[in-house]
């Protein structure tokens, strides 16, 4: 069937399954293959996505649910050279290494601050629950979106580079 | 000012950060146009005789291309295991007559479109005559379930002989204490599952595009498994999703790929799910141990015995042979008189065990951890001083240990000191102390791990350990380097072309790296066992080194000056005549007539001993037994820091995967043999929630062995993280006379050793 | 990975929703949120034919407020649920419940009709519409019909729903001010209970204790009798069935519903 949404701004018409998932579709037939399959079980958010400005698991949306939507994949987020503040606070923080699951984690994050700009250690930890992380054991990660989210408040503060200890209360 | 120690942000990041990586599953390459899929049919039960295998109705589903059996594929050699392992225990590439774990692949579905593959395997029909599994390795050594009946037994190799134990080795012991602990089988799973793209060449040779940790080993490996001679395949690899031991070499999947491209002369594509990835990728650990440790009643140790029964799994991976490292390096970092290690591997109706970060090395440290501990509480002793006792003075000089293997530089207990300063070991003990007297129901638990462990070995007893790099200078200014490494994550594009910088004066990023396509780099020992930096990265340094040697001598000829009079000025990366620096040639001027580049090989005089102490702080809520990971601070000395930023990033990787074992994750198979973890909802991969940030000090001991003195980081933190989260657990629930609980900490197990422990 | 395939209808309406129902049959199925439906049918443990989409029913999304009780659409996303003041103020343990689901980007998708229908019983919201004492909005060939939260779960991932009927929306009691407990046990954040436990008003529900949500009457009485939390929630797993999986046994589930319970009535989340 028919589907049409836009994709990181552009307008896309295409001849789809039903069952075709907004992954595959994304990496397949609009060849943004930034968002990467990483499970079976909507469990790892390697794939997520922005759709309609919230984080979703692509996985888990069939393409013709996100008719008339608008999707924004990793490659949508820079403007031109620049990187978006979160994908800078990425690198600036060495929060990725192999980059599987950097495009689904960045734009988990930018989900997470654009719901709440001023996160804790704890709620950035919680908010990226859905996220799974092999190589950096999250510690580059959670500084790197407290670090995009001092960067949009437009925080002078400097990260502090010995920082480690004790999160609070995290979870029931 | 020397570029060498500085925090230097990654090269590699900006593409991944806008494009993403291009792993396999995302290559696009006109070799693989009109590529067909592959699909795996697999044994849904843990040991069978096949009766019969029945693909008729999937080759007639919509898009399928083909579908194979073992009867297809007899061409192909049968897998055999490797060195000293049972050679009866051999496997056909696609089980033939039966299967031996839940995921052995039976039967290949090929479609057109990916989509269409799990509709047509559904179609495949496998008549299977199930016998018993043998799940638990202390059962299948009894043998009476044999999953090769060829061999009569289902051992596969002997470590040491158990008979040779000496009965009095714990004579002089004022205090002994034994117990047999789990080190449990764990899922490496990497984000990225395996992968295969392959295409046949006209002139015959396969290319193969492979995630793999060193292209070398994986084109040796897929030659064998096709038997096909090694030169005439070229693995490329393209970004690899994480890969921590478990994608060395060729899988019999990667050589199905390959041989369905040739058979259909079409080039062809397999992307693992993750449910395959969980029961088809090698597992890791999955060593029970007997350990028994005794002493002094002033905390002295004297003797130290280790048994192992390693489960291998179905078929024999490496996994199999890791006893021997486990056996290395039995009396860590301590001063022990005496002991001895033994070792079995047995095969069980399991997935084969393989390499996964430590690689052997963590099951040593973890066995000798918990036994330190046991024996400390066994003595009424606090743990950081029974390890202080014991640990080796330090030394500059080699030392070598009753079990063979000679330590480099190590100071053990200033890496101890450090940590318990940096954790407040104090401090914690007295909160503990004051919990306890409240009766708090939220236990604090204080863990202590001291390690030592080997990195950057050579390829067996005979050969040096070894690396080769090219680095070629451009006319253009910038720099070119090959490499032998096989990097998934670690950041050599960055980390080599600092080195190289550092020597040449090219900035890190007018140097460009290339790695993993055997045409272009036909040797290399690709990236695993902490090796890289150390071999990898000296070649990268002597290389350029070299490089401005003969770069020295086309200077001398084009400034008519004796090469002894010429400087090499690296902040202009130019040759200057001593004394007169407006008399100079730029180095990739150099470059312009004649090609600028050397290939060298680094050789070192051994492998290299990392070393550390690690402390985690829990909480264990004693009513419903969950564990709650508070801190983990660690020392882990690997010589210098050559980019902290990469350093910090290896360890801390390296620590979350080492908590994860020790509270949290675990493969969990039935009485069947059927795997229960089999996907990302039940298998517990370890969570941003589940780990605070860690708190890393610094402590740099030089090696001797390499000019940079550098030591191997990558799988240090996993090997000191695991015993000291679950010696945190049992000292946590120490006041309520818990002494052990078996790994990984879950809430069950916890409670359950409370109840015990309280006689309920 | 891939679901069998199946053909796609978007309704237009609710009354057209039940007209594709009726047309379409039994191997028909709703699609909302698609957030426990999706994952099923990539397992192959599901294969619907056709699918009937209502996530964008405009109807069928929102909170009010409606005399004594809040209605809640059936489509309405978890994370909208749980960021509302209206039932932050007057139904906190729903908003909670709601927020405790997965995680964000699940949350963002799945709806609370979607949980109800799926009726799984380690599942956040059953438990807390059993434990406020809810009910569910019912459209169907016959009508409308209200079922109460106590009688909507009548098995293992089965309800009350009968053939070409949907859940239109959830309704609550409005408590504002009334004291709350919530307790859900889990190794890893983002797991489903290994047990969990919703109290409120007098009335307490477990999760995964059994094949429903299970209310907890024994240590229900005890408490209307004047009992302590303690001594009420020693009475939490009488009457359950708690089942054996790689999480949990028999007897420790039992040992963490009393656990649990008497946190929850001690108004701990």
């Amino acid at each position: 069937m028919r589907v049409e949404l836009s994709v990181n701004g552009q307008p896309r018409s295409d001849e789809v399954e039903p069952r075709l998932l907004l992954v595959h579709y994304l990496r397949e037939v609009c060849g943004l293959r930034a968002a990467n399959v990483g499970c079976d079980t909507t469990s790892c958010g390697a794939c997520t996505v922005l759709l309609n400005g919230t984080s979703v698991k692509s996985c888990t949306v069939l393409t013709v649910q996100a008719s008339g939507q608008e999707v924004t994949t990793a490659e949508g987020l820079a403007a031109g050279e620049a990187l978006h503040p979160v994908q800078a606070a990425f690198r600036q923080e060495h929060g990725l290494q192999c980059g599987f699951c950097t495009p689904g984690m960045v734009m988990a994050a930018v989900g997470l601050l654009a719901e709440n700009p001023d996160p804790t250690e704890a709620e950035v930890r919680e908010g990226l629950e859905g996220n799974f992380c092999r190589c950096t054991g999250y510690h580059n990660i959670v500084r790197a979106v407290l670090a995009a989210a001092r960067a949009t408040a437009g925080s002078a503060a400097e990260p502090d580079p010995a920082a480690g200890g004790v999160p609070e209360e995290v979870g029931a | 000012m020397s570029i060498l120690g500085t925090r230097v942000l990654r090269t590699e990041d900006p593409r991944f950060l806008t494009s993403g990586g291009v792993y396999t599953e995302d290559v696009v390459d006109e070799r693989l146009a009109g590529a067909c899929h592959v699909f795996f049919v697999r044994s849904p039960v843990a040991h069978a005789r096949i009766r019969s295998v029945d693909v008729s109705a999937a080759r007639s589903a919509p898009g399928v291309v083909a579908a194979f059996t073992a009867a297809d594929v007899e061409d192909l050699p049968a897998i055999k295991p490797a060195g000293i392992m049972n050679q009866q225990m051999t496997r056909s590439i696609l089980a033939s007559d039966k299967v031996r774990y839940v995921g052995e692949p039976v039967a290949v579905v090929v479609t057109e479109q990916a989509y269409q593959g799990e509709d047509a395997m559904e179609l495949v029909d496998v008549e299977y005559d199930p016998l018993p599994a043998v799940v638990d390795p202390a059962a299948a050594l009894d043998g009476e379930v044999l999953l090769f009946e060829e061999a009569g037994t289902n051992v596969a190799a002997n470590f040491g002989d158990a008979g040779q134990l000496d009965e009095h080795l714990f004579d002089e012991c004022e205090v002994v204490t034994a117990r047999t602990i789990v080190n449990q089988r764990v899922a490496p799973a990497p984000m990225e599952t395996r992968a295969a793209a392959a295409a046949w060449g006209e002139d015959g040779r396969l290319t193969a595009w492979i995630p793999n940790q060193g292209a070398q080993g994986t084109r040796a490996g897929l030659a064998r498994l096709l038997g096909v001679p090694a030169d005439q395949v070229r693995i490329i690899t393209p970004d690899v999703g994480g890969a921590f031991g478990a994608k060395f070499g060729a899988d019999p999947e990667h050589a199905l790929v390959a041989w369905v491209a040739r058979r259909l002369g079409r080039p062809a594509r397999w992307g693992e799910t993750r449910y395959e990835n969980l029961i088809s990728m090698v597992h890791g650990r999955a060593q029970i141990q007997t350990i028994t440790i005794g002493g002094l009643r002033d905390g002295t140790v004297l003797a130290y015995r280790l048994e192992i029964v390693q489960d291998a799994g179905a078929y024999l991976k490496i996994g199999a042979m890791l006893p021997t490292l486990t056996i290395l390096m039995t009396p860590g970092p301590y001063a022990i008189g005496r002991a001895e290690a033994v070792a079995k591997s047995v095969v069980t109706t399991t997935t084969p065990v393989g390499a996964y970060r430590g690689a052997g090395r963590p099951e040593a440290t973890a066995a000798l951890e918990r036994a330190i501990d046991l024996f400390a509480a066994e003595a009424g002793l606090d743990p950081a001083d029974v390890r202080r006792r014991n640990l080796l003075p330090p030394f500059t000089e080699p030392h070598r240990t009753a079990f063979g293997a000679l330590y480099d530089t190590g100071d053990y207990a200033t890496a101890l000191d450090k940590v318990l300063a940096a954790a407040g070991y104090a401090e914690l003990r007295q909160e503990q102390a004051e919990r306890r007297a409240r009766g708090d129901v939220v236990a604090l638990g204080i863990g202590l791990a001291s390690y030592v462990e080997i990195t950057g070995m050579g390829d067996g007893e005979a050969q040096a350990p070894k690396e080769n790099a090219t680095v070629e200078v451009h006319p253009d200014g910038t720099a070119t380097i090959l490499t032998g490494t096989s990097p998934h994550g670690q950041g050599h594009e960055t980390a080599w072309a600092m080195l190289a910088s550092d020597e040449l004066g090219i900035p890190v990023d007018k140097i460009t790296l290339k790695w993993g396509d055997t045409d272009l780099i036909p040797e290399g020992g690709g990236t695993g066992g902490s090796r890289s930096l150390q071999l990898g990265g000296g070649a990268v340094r002597q290389a350029a080194q070299e490089l401005i040697e003969v770069a020295r001598q086309r200077a001398a000829d084009e400034l008519e000056a004796s090469p002894a009079d010429l400087r090499f000025n690296v902040e202009r990366s130019a040759f200057e005549v001593a004394g007169d620096p407006d008399a100079a040639v730029p180095l990739a001027s150099l470059a312009q007539e004649e090609r600028l580049l050397i290939r060298t090989v680094f050789s070192a005089p051994g492998a290299t001993f990392p070393f550390g102490s690690h402390v985690a702080v829990v909480e264990v809520d004693t009513e419903t037994g969950k564990v709650v990971l508070r801190r983990v601070v660690t020392v882990d000395d690997a010589g210098f820091v050559l980019n902290p930023l990469l350093a910090e990033g290896q360890r801390h990787g390296g620590i979350a995967q080492g908590a994860a074992q020790a509270f949290v994750e675990e493969v969990v198979y039935d009485g069947d043999g059927n795997p229960l973890t089999a996907s990302f909802a039940d298998y517990p991969f370890l969570s941003a929630t589940e780990v605070p940030s860690f708190e890393l000090a610094d402590m740099q001991t030089l090696t001797s062995y390499n000019p940079l003195g550098v030591k191997g980081i990558g799988e240090a933190g996993s090997i000191g993280a695991t015993p000291a989260v679950q010696n945190a657990v049992v000292d946590a629930l120490a006041h309520l006379g818990v002494r052990h609980i078996d790994m990984p900490a879950s809430p069950q197990r916890v409670w359950e050793a409370i109840q015990a422990a309280k006689g309920n | 990975m891939i679901p069998a395939p199946f053909d796609y209808v978007a309704a237009e309406s609710t009354t057209h929703a039940l007209d594709l129902l009726d047309s379409l049959g039994d191997d028909a199925k709703l699609l909302a949120g698609g957030h426990s439906l999706l994952p099923m049918m990539k397992l192959r443990l599901a294969a619907p034919t056709a699918l009937i989409d209502i996530g964008r029913l405009a109807e069928l999304i929102g909170i009010r407020a409606d005399g004594e009780e809040l209605v809640i659409g059936a489509a309405t996303p978890h994370a909208l649920l749980a960021a509302s003041d209206l039932v932050r103020a007057d139904a906190p343990l729903l908003a909670h419940s709601a927020a405790q689901v997965g995680d964000p980007q699940i949350r963002h998708r799945g709806t609370i009709g979607g949980s109800l229908a799926h009726a799984d019983p380690a599942a956040d919201l059953p438990m807390a519409l059993v434990a406020l004492g809810g009910s569910v909005d019912v459209l169907g060939p016959g009508g409308r019909r209200n079922v109460a939260a106590d009688d909507f779960f009548a098995g293992y991932f089965e309800t009350a729903l009968g053939p070409g009927e949907l859940i239109t929306a959830a309704r609550v009691p409005r408590r504002p001010g009334a004291s709350w407990g919530y307790q859900k046990f889990v190794r890893r954040a983002n797991d489903w209970a290994i047990v969990g436990v919703a109290a409120v008003g007098g009335r307490i529900a477990l999760a995964n204790m059994g094949p429903v949500p299970l209310r907890a009457h024994a240590a229900e009485r005890a408490l209307a009798e004047g009992a302590t939390a303690a001594e009420a929630a020693d009475l939490a797993a009488e009457g359950t069935e708690p089942g054996e999986d790689v999480h949990a046994n028999r007897v420790y589930r039992m040992h963490l519903a009393r656990v649990l319970t008497r946190r929850a009535l001690e108004h701990r989340t």
